[in-house]
């Protein structure tokens, strides 16, 4: 008896808080037919927005990819002074308000910022510009790679590492040829984690990106932007598009994680 | 036949090739991470602690961060018992559909924030189809809030469910323990510190959200108004250093947090949890 | 084995490639195309309008080939962003202040307001927004802080339109005859029963659309835009209301300034005015105002009345001694 009624609480819970609301922007979107959302989603700016935002992840999740593989090695199998603080620097992002990384962002890059005299001499644009979102975006979307190989990384041991050192491997490949093949399943999880947080990133972007219609509006920006243009049909119909990819995204979480998480 | 025991000299990574590893790692995380954090501490003092304490102790600041920090907490709270049902539901009942419902779990974490707002907004707005208007009010500041940190303490308590030996139970219900007694004394202490690990988690999550509640709350001064909001509001009434001591504040707290999770990882790894 | 390093090295390459393509031209301000580009920066509400007015300018001679990068946000949150590096050629705000904010900054030149316009591109005034049917029967600025009644007028500190609105308040108190303090007492009562504090005037509209409070605090343009729109308001103007001036500037660093100088110049022809006209803005041309038939009200005053925006600026908004300030601040729970 007391099962069913926590099933019931449980999932009615998820109900209310998840299901009925996105549901109902589905039902809304599609309540008069297709041809109104997609021609909302298919305008140039639209476009652009969504052109935009692949883009900063196509930059961001390789980025993030390489250099979070490099970190989590560093971080389990060397030994350095400040491990600790890099293991905690990692961590950082997602600890940090969106807000406050534009913030920061604008205090560095910005025309009064700290690089900002030296950028404006030389005529690059950072901040209200392609690579100040890019930064941002790499910036919040940082600790998942590492996150997820470390535990991995630390499980597998250095048996087989060493065995191939011993058997003559350069560090590289033994990287390659061992380490890489065992972390390759934690690498891929992180890439979908990292992937979504870049897809779905809002606040810091929203300090950084000088609302240049059609330049620097990404996908979330452009649904914010048309709500607040009495485009309620437009801010429905990006907002079904990237529910979408979320979905899509469920399912590749779903396929790649990490087997203590499931049953 | 013999074998000889050959040794081998045993070939380390060469120096340089690590030495390039950790270089890039570290620059890479200096230029991304580093320098805007130390920006950031910059700007909050650069008008003294005299002038950082009167920004974060202006009464728009307090409103805004002490709104921030109670709903964050209650909705850690809520978390912490909704998660763990949650997470039991997943892991010990069985039903059809249950791994839809486990997929769903990491829909908040999918789903842009903005795009979140909108949905609750939606069906808890002005709009809503079941008359049910929680728009500009502080409820839908914590609404908003328990949409995006749902995964949070279900992630964490998850695989410790899993990996809970039931002989210890299945021992307690055969002495007569009801179920609930069961769970209190023998289950619920084994899985705090997920619990709580997936709170923390939750909470730092919650203060620093900004996405989602920016539809809902109506972002009033003084009765809506969340931290980052009010961040995002001195950031464009050129008050630097007003945004920069807020937020080196949520920072701290934040910070704190996770040195908490920490310490609850160690203490739990350390006793075998 | 040598795939996988091989694929990563290839995505990565890719990546930054594209990468490298592509960031000169999403953050090239200046294009070495012969028509020239300009970047306007402007307020919330006149999108549409500059929409409209581009096509037109680009119809022309001067403005043949020119391209547009735009940009719309809260006037006062523009400002900051183009002092924060937003690259900017023309800049339309709503409000001298905003304008003033960017001369101090290096950015526009003190001698942007010397021309016959005194930089004003276009005029129009403070009104009630109300539901249709008034059911609170609103007429005039002593009817807004009668009990229970809710005023939505967007936050002073980030959006022009707000500050207008606060001087419309202030002035009509003083124009019936009564004191600074009296006014000033007014303008308390008057912010007791606002209910919400948006960043820009088109984000108080919205507000307001969606069914909050009984009356919005807004421009005439904005008034008539949601009436276009087929939003279930209407509007009237009090008696006696402030007449609202949006300043536009060429800014110093513009990256082709004959453009951005030809774009503003354009901006008072009778073309553009009429433009702006029919989208409900007030054109500051006498001949090309008279084709419309706006209401003039018997109790209008200008900002001149209390010292010009400079004054105005300091002593009612500066966010630490500025009388609304202090007020906000009053009212905080």
């Amino acid at each position: 008896m007391a099962r069913y009624a926590l099933r019931f609480a449980a999932l009615g819970y998820l109900a209310i808080l998840l299901v009925l609301p996105v549901s109902l922007v589905f039902w809304r979107t599609f309540e008069h037919g297709l041809s109104a959302p997609w021609h909302a989603v298919t305008t140039h700016d639209a476009r652009h927005a969504f052109w935009l935002t692949i883009l900063i992840a196509l930059v961001a999740v390789p980025a993030n990819t390489i250099f979070g593989v490099a970190l989590a090695i560093a971080i389990v199998r060397h030994r350095f002074p400040g491990k600790g603080l890099v293991n905690a620097i990692v961590d950082l992002p997602l600890a940090l308000s969106p807000v406050v990384v534009g913030f920061a962002l604008l205090l560095l890059y910005g025309r009064l910022g700290w690089f900002g005299p030296w950028l404006e001499r030389h005529g690059i644009h950072v901040i209200f510009a392609l690579p100040g979102m890019i930064l941002a975006t790499i910036f919040v979307s940082l600790p998942f790679v590492v996150r997820e190989v470390v535990p991995v990384l630390r499980e597998i041991g250095t048996e087989q590492e060493q065995a191939a050192a011993t058997l003559g491997a350069s560090g590289f490949a033994t990287f390659r040829r061992v380490t890489l093949p065992a972390i390759r399943w934690a690498v891929a999880y992180g890439v979908v984690l990292t992937t979504a947080r870049c897809l779905g990133e809002f606040g810091a972007v929203s300090v950084v990106s000088g609302h240049l219609a059609g330049k620097t509006e990404t996908a979330t920006l452009f649904v914010q932007d048309s709500f607040e243009s009495f485009d309620v049909t437009g801010a429905y119909a990006a907002s079904v598009v990237l529910a979408l990819i979320a979905i899509a995204t469920l399912v590749a979480m779903n396929a790649f994680r990490p087997k203590e998480e499931t049953r | 036949m013999a074998t000889r025991v050959v040794a081998l000299p045993v070939p380390r990574a060469a120096p340089g090739g690590r030495a390039l590893v950790h270089g890039l790692a570290t620059l890479y995380l200096s230029l991304i991470v580093l320098l805007p954090l130390a920006a950031l501490l910059s700007r909050s003092r650069v008008e003294g602690g005299h002038g950082f304490w009167e920004a974060v102790s202006g009464r728009e600041a307090v409103s805004a961060v002490k709104l921030t920090l109670v709903a964050s907490l209650i909705v850690a709270l809520v978390n912490a018992v909704a998660g763990t049902a949650l997470a039991w539901v997943l892991v010990r009942d069985r039903f059809v559909g249950q791994g839809l419902v486990n997929a769903l779990i990491d829909l908040p974490f999918a789903l842009p924030t903005i795009v979140a707002g909108l949905t609750l907004l939606a069906l808890y707005g002005p709009r809503s189809s079941v008359d049910v208007n929680l728009a500009y009010t502080r409820a839908g500041v914590v609404l908003a809030l328990l949409f995006v940190t749902l995964p949070f303490v279900v992630r964490t308590v998850q695989p410790t469910l899993i990996e809970l030996d039931r002989e210890m139970e299945d021992a307690a219900a055969s002495l007569g323990a009801g179920s609930f007694a069961t769970f209190r004394r023998i289950v619920l202490p084994n899985i705090v510190p997920a619990v709580l690990s997936g709170v923390a988690l939750a909470f730092a999550r919650a203060i620093g959200e900004f996405g989602s509640v920016v539809l809902i709350s109506g972002n009033l001064p003084f009765k809506t108004e969340v931290a980052s909001v009010f961040i995002y509001g001195q950031i464009q009434s050129s008050n630097p250093t007003g945004a920069a001591a807020i937020s080196v504040l949520l920072l701290g707290i934040s910070l704190a947090v996770l040195l908490a999770i920490g310490g609850i990882r160690r203490y739990a790894s350390r006793h075998d949890l | 084995m040598r795939r996988i390093s091989g694929r990563y090295s290839a995505a990565v390459a890719a990546a930054v490639a594209t990468a490298i393509a592509l960031i000169p031209q999403a953050t090239a301000a200046t294009s070495s195309r012969a028509g020239g580009s300009i970047s306007l920066v402007a307020y919330s509400t006149p999108k549409e309008a500059y929409g409209q007015i581009i096509s037109a300018f680009q119809k022309t001679k001067a403005g043949q080939g020119v391209s547009f990068q735009q940009s719309y946000a809260g006037s006062t949150e523009q400002a900051q962003a183009v002092v924060n590096g937003l690259h900017a050629d023309v800049v339309a705000l709503s409000l001298e202040p905003d304008i003033t904010t960017l001369v101090k900054a290096g950015l526009v030149k003190p001698s942007w307001s010397k021309d016959r316009w005194h930089g004003i591109v276009t005029r129009s005034v403070v009104v009630f927004v109300l539901r249709n049917g008034n059911p609170k029967h609103i007429r005039d600025w002593e009817d807004l802080v009668k009990p229970g009644v809710q005023v939505v007028t967007p936050n002073p500190l980030t959006s022009g339109g707000a500050r207008w609105n606060v001087m419309a308040a202030y002035g009509a108190m003083i124009r019936k005859g009564k004191t600074h303090k009296q006014a000033v007492a007014y303008l308390k009562k008057l912010f007791q029963h606002t209910v919400s504090q948006d960043k820009s005037a088109r984000e108080a509209l919205q507000t307001f659309l969606t069914g909050r409070g009984d009356v919005l605090l807004s421009y005439e343009n904005e008034a008539i835009l949601a009436q276009r729109k087929n939003q279930p308001v209407y509007y009237l103007i009090p008696k006696a209301t402030i007449r609202i001036e949006n300043p536009v500037a060429v800014t110093s660093n513009a990256s082709d300034p004959a453009a951005a100088r030809a774009f503003v110049a354009f901006l008072h022809t009778p073309t553009a005015q009429t433009i702006y006209g029919d989208n409900g803005y007030r054109p500051v041309d006498p001949k090309v105002i008279r084709q419309f038939n706006y209401p003039v009200r018997p109790w209008l005053f200008t900002i001149q009345r209390f010292g010009g925006w400079a004054k105005v600026q300091k002593q009612f908004f500066d966010p630490k001694t500025g009388i609304v300030t202090k007020i906000e601040e009053g009212l905080g729970h």
